[in-house]
């Protein structure tokens, strides 16, 4: 006989277990060593999935639809094989964000809207009381069947049972107080709940140890294992039929529905966004809950068919409500024990769902629905408190309880219509709508703060009238008549076949039209206005959230002034004055302050302490509070515009800094290069005033010798005399034809030489240049042959110049021919594009070395024992550089013994000539 | 018995200024254009003094003056350089070679001649 006393002291006393937990994870989270930093207990808090409605309602779904229980276990696994993309991106944005709650990351995302996280919240708090009602009255019933044991004594209907005897009303009550405790104990910047977490986790197992602790009883205990339950079964028609898939169209489409709502729901029921995203503490914790919560799953469902088959095996008359076989069958076997571990694993599953439920939907409505209310509500005064914690914390209590009152009132009211399975899809259905918002704002930068509201009330408004209004109709709310003549009568309006849709299952129906209406409101309103300054940016920081890393690009977006003085106090009258300097501390520590004084007010602490503010009252209140203590100049949004092609052109920027590295390199390179060559012009000149010098001091040094001789000795034989003076004058003439060329040369090479460029018949050079030199060849009777060739075109060049190049060609022949055998050949050709001169001689010839070095300036060739060669060294160096001017080349072919040839060539179009302009420019 | 100069240079003007000059002082004068013919001429007969010009052809006068000094039979040949290089490096390097003078072109014709006497003590 189990007594009331003796279930309700087991269960205080399991629930005084779990506040242990909860106490001590808190403790150890305060301590810094966080017990929920693990990736098992993440997973196995995210079974907070499974609720009573697991518990007991998937044994009824499996007693009247076979396995037609699975899709709502088989849409989060396949959810679950594309966290590591969604999960993952909604996690790094909350983290980056400080997100609170889902309403927060839907408002957030749409620019910070406090209307929008008001109407998320009033959507998610409408939607989820059914689904805590769900918990009340599985907790109710399975302690009211309990009660009766040994005998099998179906509960009352919900309604009959007079208010201070309901036991579901003390639950509620119950499990208030217990989430408070729980939930609300103290502020957190973060909204992290460590100890529930680990409380969350401990349940998780709890009720799966129950459920196949009832599992095993059942296929082992009553049955001979799974083979022998359905050879039973196979001989009851009815039960035949259970065991083979839906058979028709809609059964599938059901299928499919379901596991599209389930996967929706994993993601975005609160409970789960507050476990999953919210409380999650490392993002590489979700790769072990990618499969161990779908291994979870698996394990909670592999007994429900057997329990299902045995209770209707054993209660063949339908006495006995299939939802609670999984407490029955033990009781009726007249297993205490383990009947009571049974109903501690539904109350721990019940436990587990309303307390992160309504802690979430707590701060929703506490952040997004009643703070943006009280601070605008200017009679309050709220802007005069110094702390405001206390006020906070408050509204959270009141709304766990108010919104466990309103999950006891539809109890009351619709609890009975509704099989466990129903109650929670009506639920999951109100929670998909924030799909089209939530998956839009994270992929798609276009979607509108408007585009959202209108996709969010539109399938809100189909969500109501096609599931939630008919649910209360068939509890006796309203009248029927609307869901059968359809609204004012008209069919088409009919709820549950709106617009002459027929053949659907009520939620696939209902999740049509609420997603066809929501995902098209929210695309059209949002295509028509391009997205303003902040849902640009937010936007952008969500959507891009991989790129803007650890929240450093959102106070990029974020211009103004602002003192610490403002924005401490404003901090310590939400998270409390004293948690408020701790606050400010760390940062200013981190940044390499010592006090909160050295702090400076800039952008990035504008942001720290929205972020802040927003883990304790929400993204969007705490915008609208730190902008009345600081002054924000507005971005326009060409700015933003500007700040996030910034952004992505970082990239490119770096890989132009590269380049440019590269390319000073290189330039760097070339520089050094270029010094080089300085240096070794510098050498080269250095040398070469060296030369100059040696070659004026050398005429100098006979003319004062001679000079003097004659001054101190006037009496210097006449033959002496003129000897001396002829040497005298020779020297002079020297001198003077050393300046001149020296001063020419420097000329042409500075680029300072003039040219009289025009058109030179050749011709006539070469006759006026031996006209010119014809005394030196009659001097040492030389022969000169001529073989001009007629009709050789006319160059471009300067006439003075190329007559100067002759005759320093002519008079080196001249130099080095033998008096009297010596002869010289003057040759004109023309080739090509090309006219050629040719100077020849019959003298010694140069060898190869000399060939190479006879250019170069001051470098003469000559047996000095026998004819020390006359001139300065300059000429050829000269005349080369003449040559090469008009684009020509002039050059030497020579053997020793073998006389030489002097050869240049002039181009005869004027391309060579410019061309040749170019490099010398350069 | 008067003193033999050898006079080094492969300028001829310069060739004769000199000769004419030291023959004038009563100085017996032998004649080289370059660097071999010079040291030739050492060997023929052996010089008191070397008025040596640096620039030759062949064989420059650091090298000429160079051989001189390392023959021990040459160690009283006293030797003047003269050059129209008149770089601190190169008289420093003409002296470093056991060089007794150096002067630069051009030169007054009284100091050189001095020169050559003090060098031959006949001042």
């Amino acid at each position: 006989m189990l007594q009331g006393w003796v279930i309700a002291s087991v269960s205080f006393a399991y629930l005084g277990v779990l506040f242990g937990i909860a106490y001590f994870g808190d403790k150890r989270a305060d301590a810094g060593r966080s017990v929920i930093a693990n990736p098992t207990i993440y997973a196995l808090s995210l079974a907070v999935y499974c609720t009573t409605w697991t518990f007991y309602g998937s044994v009824g779904r499996a007693a009247t639809t076979g396995i037609g229980f699975l899709p709502i276990y088989l849409g989060p696994t396949l959810m679950a094989g594309l966290w590591w993309y969604v999960m993952l991106k909604i996690i790094r944005i909350s983290k980056a964000n400080r997100i609170t709650s889902i309403a927060d990351f839907i408002s957030s995302r749409y620019g910070k809207s406090q209307s929008l996280g008001g109407l998320v919240t009033i959507i998610a708090v409408v939607g989820i009381v059914p689904y805590i009602s769900l918990q009340l009255k599985a907790v109710s019933n399975s302690f009211i069947i309990l009660l009766n044991y040994p005998g099998i004594v179906m509960p009352a209907k919900a309604g009959a049972q007079p208010l201070l005897q309901d036991s579901a009303l003390y639950i509620a009550m119950i499990l208030a107080a217990f989430t408070i405790l729980f939930g609300t104990r103290h502020l957190d910047a973060t909204e992290r709940h460590e100890g529930m977490v680990a409380a969350i986790a401990f349940e998780s197992l709890v009720k799966l140890l129950a459920f196949l602790a009832v599992g095993i009883f059942v296929t082992f205990g009553i049955y001979n294992g799974f083979g022998d339950i359905f050879d039973r079964a196979e001989l009851v028609p009815k039960l035949k039929a259970l065991m083979t898939v839906a058979d028709s169209g809609a059964s599938y489409g059901s299928w499919w529905s379901l596991t599209f709502l389930s996967m929706l729901s994993i993601m975005f029921l609160p409970r789960q966004f507050q476990i999953a995203v919210v409380e999650n503490v490392n993002e590489r914790h979700l790769a072990r809950a990618i499969w161990l919560f779908p291994l979870y799953l698996i394990l909670i469902n592999i007994f429900v068919l057997p329990i299902a088959v045995g209770g209707m095996l054993h209660f063949p008359d339908g006495s006995v409500d299939a939802d609670t076989f999984v407490l029955t069958l033990p009781m009726v076997e007249r297993q205490e024990a383990l009947a009571l571990f049974v109903f501690i694993g539904g109350l721990s599953a019940a436990t587990g769902m309303v307390i992160v439920e309504t802690i979430a939907l707590s701060t929703m409505v506490c952040n997004d629905l009643v703070m943006p209310v009280l601070l605008r509500w200017k009679a309050l005064r709220l802007h005069e408190e110094q702390d405001l914690s206390w006020l906070l914390l408050s509204i959270r209590r009141w709304a766990i309880a108010a919104i466990l009152l309103l999950g006891y009132i539809y109890f009351r009211a619709a609890g009975e219509a509704y099989a466990l399975v129903g109650i929670g899809l009506i639920s999951f259905a109100a929670v998909a709508q924030f799909a089209p918002a939530i998956f839009g704002g994270i992929y798609w930068k276009g979607g509108t703060r408007q585009g959202a509201i209108a996709g969010l009330t539109a399938g809100f408004a189909v969500w109501t009238y096609t599931l939630l209004l008919p649910s209360f109709a068939k509890s006796g709310w309203l009248s029927l008549d609307f869901i059968k003549e359809g609204l004012f009568g008209v069919t088409l309006l009919k709820p549950q076949q709106l617009f002459g849709l027929a053949g659907l299952d009520e939620i696939s129906h209902s999740l049509f039209w609420s997603m066809l209406a929501n995902i098209g409101c929210y695309v059209a309103v949002s295509l028509r206005r391009r997205p303003d300054v902040v849902e640009t940016s937010q936007g952008t920081l969500f959507v891009d959230v991989f790129r803007h890393t650890e929240g450093a690009g959102r106070s990029r977006f974020w211009r103004g002034s602002a003192q610490v003085q403002d924005l401490l106090p404003l901090i310590g009258r939400f998270l409390g004055p004293e948690r408020a300097r701790e606050a400010f501390l760390a940062y200013a520590r981190r940044h390499g302050q010592t006090s909160i004084e050295q702090l400076q007010a800039n952008a990035d602490l504008v942001h720290f302490a929205e972020t802040l503010l927003a883990g304790a009252i929400g993204g969007a209140s705490a915008r609208v509070m730190v902008a009345s203590v600081v002054k924000e100049e507005p971005l326009g949004i060409d700015e933003v515009m500007n700040i996030l092609d910034e952004a992505s052109q970082v990239r490119a920027y770096s890989r132009q800094l590269e380049q440019k590295s590269r390319e000073l390199e290189a330039a760097t390179a070339e520089l050094r290069a270029a010094n080089e060559r300085l240096k070794e012009l510098d050498r080269m000149k250095d040398d070469f005033m060296s030369t100059v010098t040696h070659e004026l001091r050398t005429p100098l040094t006979s003319i004062r010798a001679f000079s003097e001789i004659l001054l101190e000795d006037p009496k210097t034989n006449l033959a002496n005399r003129k000897k001396f003076l002829a040497i005298i004058v020779k020297e002079t003439e020297r001198l003077t034809r050393l300046i001149n060329q020296v001063l020419d040369m420097a000329k042409i090479e500075s680029g300072n030489a003039e040219w009289h460029t025009a058109e030179i018949d050749l011709h006539e050079v070469i006759e006026e240049s031996v006209a010119a030199t014809s005394s030196l060849f009659g001097d040492k009777r030389l022969s000169l042959d001529m073989a001009l060739e007629g009709g050789v075109p006319k160059v471009m060049a300067d006439r003075d110049r190329l007559i100067q190049v002759m005759l320093n060609l002519l008079s080196n022949a001249v130099k080095f021919c033998e008096a009297d055998r010596g002869r010289v050949a003057v040759k004109l050709s023309a080739g090509g594009d090309a006219v050629r001169v040719d100077v020849e001689d019959n003298g010694p010839g140069i060898s190869e070395q000399d060939q190479r070095t006879i250019f170069e300036k001051f470098r003469q060739v000559g047996d000095t024992m026998t004819a020390k060669p006359q001139g300065t060294g300059l000429g050829l160096p000269i005349s080369r550089q003449i040559i090469e001017h008009f684009g020509g080349r002039l050059w030497v072919e020579s053997s020793p013994g073998q006389g030489a040839t002097f050869s240049f060539t002039l181009p005869l179009n004027r391309e060579g000539d410019t061309r040749h302009e170019e490099r010398t420019e350069k | 018995m008067s003193k033999r100069i050898l006079i080094v240079d492969d300028e001829p003007n310069i060739v004769v200024s000199l000769e004419f000059l030291m023959k004038r002082e009563g100085f017996e004068v032998a004649v080289a254009a370059d660097g071999e013919a010079a040291l030739r001429s050492v060997e023929e007969k052996k010089p008191d003094l070397v008025l040596l010009d640096i620039m030759l052809p062949k064989k420059n006068g650091f090298e000429v003056c160079q051989t001189i000094r390392a023959n021990p039979e040459w160690q009283s040949i006293k030797v003047v350089m003269l050059t129209a290089k008149g770089r601190d490096t190169e008289v420093a390097k003409g002296t470093a070679l056991g060089a007794d003078a150096y002067m630069t072109k051009p030169f007054s014709t009284k100091d050189l001649i001095a020169q050559v006497r003090q060098i031959l003590d006949m001042a």
